[in-house]
């Protein structure tokens, strides 16, 4: 996907401007936190959990070649295919291979980040393939020509009366006329289209939560049982996942599916937790003819060896983004990428360039609320300074914060001069401001009092009052 | 013990200053302030100035490792203080040792208080209703949530009415605030909504970062609610006027 990461200041006011968005977020936030909190409060070894989990997933990946090369073996041995793509647009060239190879018209597909990643729908289309997302929400903002603007609920920032236009708007052609506003009438409505679309696909593409080393075995979690119908109807079913989501065993993904559901969704467990082994063996029922596992690397084997690798242990459940005020304020589609909130905040700058992606890591306040949440304990805060060092390094701040940081420091670092300066300056401020306390507008303050009244210094610093008073030293 | 008083309250807010020394003398301590303390670095730090950061540290705790205990009325500069200044010399082994060891002996006020002297008693009058907002680095950093309110508790007068969404931040972060002006409004409002539903006439907190930013926010919505360092409170020291108020 290309990338409009270094839109983000002007993408997020247009954001903050937007009433539907503001409804819609509001909306979703409530529900994400509370359903969350209650599953996790009703879940007494949630922190022993949370340890475990991060502990398989330090262990994976320090062996990360080991366990992927195991993975390879396992998906062989039950007759399916492994690719290795280090970029996009590898990944992309062997998705459309296998697609002409197959001789195929029309693609199902379930959720996948990595396919957003390397843009596949777009891509399939100029090859004259139709792709068709079978998740209700990717559903949506693929009618809608958008972006996921969340990596578990990608229409979060769509209002139900958009849906019932953008449905009205597209489903005409098939004969569905009615304005449907109603949840369930949607849903069903949506239903009736895709079902149509599940029976004639040649060729389905999903995701992959977790790729089980033991077993070769890709497993996803969904909602809607869309991710079933897209790896068993198909002739050719294509897993496509990072590197990085390979877990040695079964034993080990139970643990780790426990935090998932809970953190995403405030579910136990979702709905339909799907394994898939290999193709159609010779007495099955039903699945695939061919079973095609592409593994992405695209930065990811660089962060496995630098002072990013924790970010690696992601399982994608968007809670940090459910409880980013930065996230809920201006939606995923200000961070003009793949993944937004705190996550993408650093994986973006990682992936597409820290240079075309300078305010992501930049515009948090550090709150932390994204690292008290996250199942895996990645420390997203600290990684998000780390990324300004580098941009600080690389010096892809603006001038001006430059040259006002470098004056600061200045003082700063220079006690007595500081506290002379501090003095004269803050006599004046509270001499101009003492009789209405505040500031409203004040000269190189724009950025403060464009948003709220600066309240007013009392005129006199606390060191200087102090060595007034005469009392100590 | 030496009080590290925070550029913000220097500047601003020398009340809350007064205040924290109250507090600590009346329970006992003997307060020192260092005069070679001017900010625990967090500007450069946040920013990404790793070098000025240090440098600024190294003077911080030059100043303050000959004290007992270093104590601060602010949960951001005492975490910064604590949780950070350790990380930040991981190749120089001498001034992570000294890093280390003041960081072990610092406190954000009313965690010093409650947790170390387990103070429980407070001589003051408040005739209000407040509510509190945690500010973040207090709260995820130091575990700062409880003392405080223990402490309000014991204020004559004073009855605490908590607003929805306590634990969320006010929009403030530093330097954050001037430059996404915007999303800081947004969030700043949002807390601000809060705060009036609260029903509270008063806003407390332990961070003047974030009370400057609230009671900034509050007095441009025209809202009535006054706002104070809960050290203020805590010390009696109400007779200035609030935050953003004139005299």
């Amino acid at each position: 996907m290309q990338s409009r990461a270094h839109e983000f200041k002007q993408r997020s006011q247009a954001a903050l401007l937007d009433p539907e968005l503001k409804r819609a977020m509001g909306k979703a936030k409530g529900g994400f936190q509370q359903k969350r909190r209650i599953a996790i409060d009703a879940l007494p070894e949630f922190e022993a959990l949370r340890h475990a989990a991060r502990e398989i997933k330090e262990h994976t990946l320090h062996h990360l070649d080991y366990y992927l090369e195991r993975y390879e073996q396992a998906v062989h041995a039950t007759g399916g295919q492994v690719h290795w793509a280090s970029t996009t647009e590898e990944a992309r060239e062997i998705i459309l291979k296998i697609c002409r190879d197959a001789g195929a018209r029309r693609v199902t597909k379930g959720k996948s980040m990595v396919g957003e990643e390397m843009a596949i729908n777009e891509a399939l289309e100029q090859s004259g393939f139709e792709p068709v997302e079978t998740d209700l929400g990717e559903y949506i903002i693929q009618l809608a020509n958008e972006p996921p603007s969340h990596i578990i609920a990608p229409a979060v920032h769509k209002t139900k009366n958009q849906i019932t236009d953008l449905f009205h708007a597209h489903h005409q052609k098939y004969g569905l006329t009615d304005r449907v506003t109603e949840v369930a009438a949607i849903v069903n409505e949506a239903r009736t289209v895709l079902r149509e679309k599940f029976l004639s696909a040649d060729v389905g593409i999903t995701g992959a939560n977790f790729l089980i080393a033991e077993t070769g075995s890709s497993i996803i979690v969904t909602n809607e049982g869309n991710g079933d119908l897209t790896n068993t109807l198909p002739r050719v079913h294509i897993v496509t996942a990072g590197i990085e989501k390979v877990i040695p065993t079964l034993e080990d993904v139970s643990t780790i599916l426990r935090l998932l559901a809970r953190s995403a969704t405030g579910q136990e467990m979702s709905v339909y937790t799907t394994f898939s082994t290999g193709p159609k063996r010779s007495g099955d029922l039903d699945g695939p003819g061919e079973y095609h596992v592409v593994l992405l690397d695209n930065g990811r084997s660089q962060m496995l060896g630098n002072e990013f690798h924790e970010m690696l242990r992601c399982i994608r459940c968007g809670a940090c983004m459910n409880h980013c005020p930065v996230y809920q304020s201006v939606g995923g589609h200000a961070y003009g990428w793949v993944y937004p909130g705190p996550m993408g905040s650093v994986l973006t700058p990682l992936m597409v360039g820290l240079d075309k992606s300078f305010d992501l890591p930049n515009a948090c306040t550090l709150n932390g609320r994204c690292k008290e949440v996250c199942p895996m304990s990645i420390p997203l805060p600290d990684m998000l300074r780390k990324l300004r060092e580098r941009g600080h390094e690389q010096r892809l701040s603006p001038p001006r914060v430059r040259v006002g940081l470098r004056l600061w420091a200045y003082f700063a670092k220079r006690p007595k001069l500081y506290r002379l300066a501090t003095r004269m300056g803050m006599a004046v401020l509270g001499r101009l401001g003492r009789r209405r306390g505040r500031f409203r507008r004040l000269p190189f303050a724009g950025g403060w009092t464009d948003a709220r009244d600066l309240p007013a210094p009392h005129g006199v610093t606390f060191q200087a009052a102090l060595k007034a008073r005469g009392v100590r030293k | 013990m030496g009080l590290f008083v925070t550029c913000l309250v220097d500047l601003f807010r020398p009340n809350v200053g007064f205040a924290a020394i109250k507090l600590l003398e009346d329970a006992g301590c003997a307060v020192s302030v260092p005069e070679t303390q001017t900010c625990c670095g967090q500007p450069a730090y946040n920013s990404g100035d790793a070098p000025d950061a240090r440098d600024i540290a190294r003077q911080v705790i030059a100043a303050f490792e000959e004290f007992d205990y270093v104590v601060g009325p602010s949960g951001s500069c005492m975490g910064m203080i604590r949780t950070h200044y350790p990380q930040m010399f991981p190749t120089d082994a001498i001034w992570r040792g000294r890093a280390d060891r003041v960081a072990e002996k610092s406190y954000e006020l009313f965690s010093f208080l409650r947790d170390v002297l387990g103070v429980d008693d407070i001589d003051a009058r408040f005739e209000e209703t407040v509510t509190y907002h945690d500010s973040c680095s207090g709260l995820r950093e130091l575990g700062v949530k409880v003392q405080p309110r223990a402490l309000l508790e014991k204020v004559g007068g004073l009855s605490l009415k908590e607003m929805t969404e306590s634990e969320v931040c006010c929009g403030f972060g530093g330097t954050f605030c001037v430059k996404y002006p915007k999303i800081s409004e947004r969030m700043v409002a949002d807390k601000v909504q809060c705060i009036t539903e609260s029903g509270a006439t008063t806003l407390l907190g332990g961070d003047l970062g974030c009370l400057l930013n609230m009671a900034g926010r509050l007095k441009r919505e025209q809202s009535p609610v006054k706002v104070y360092h809960a050290a203020e409170v805590l010390a009696g020291l109400t007779d200035v006027p609030p935050i953003g108020d004139p005299e």
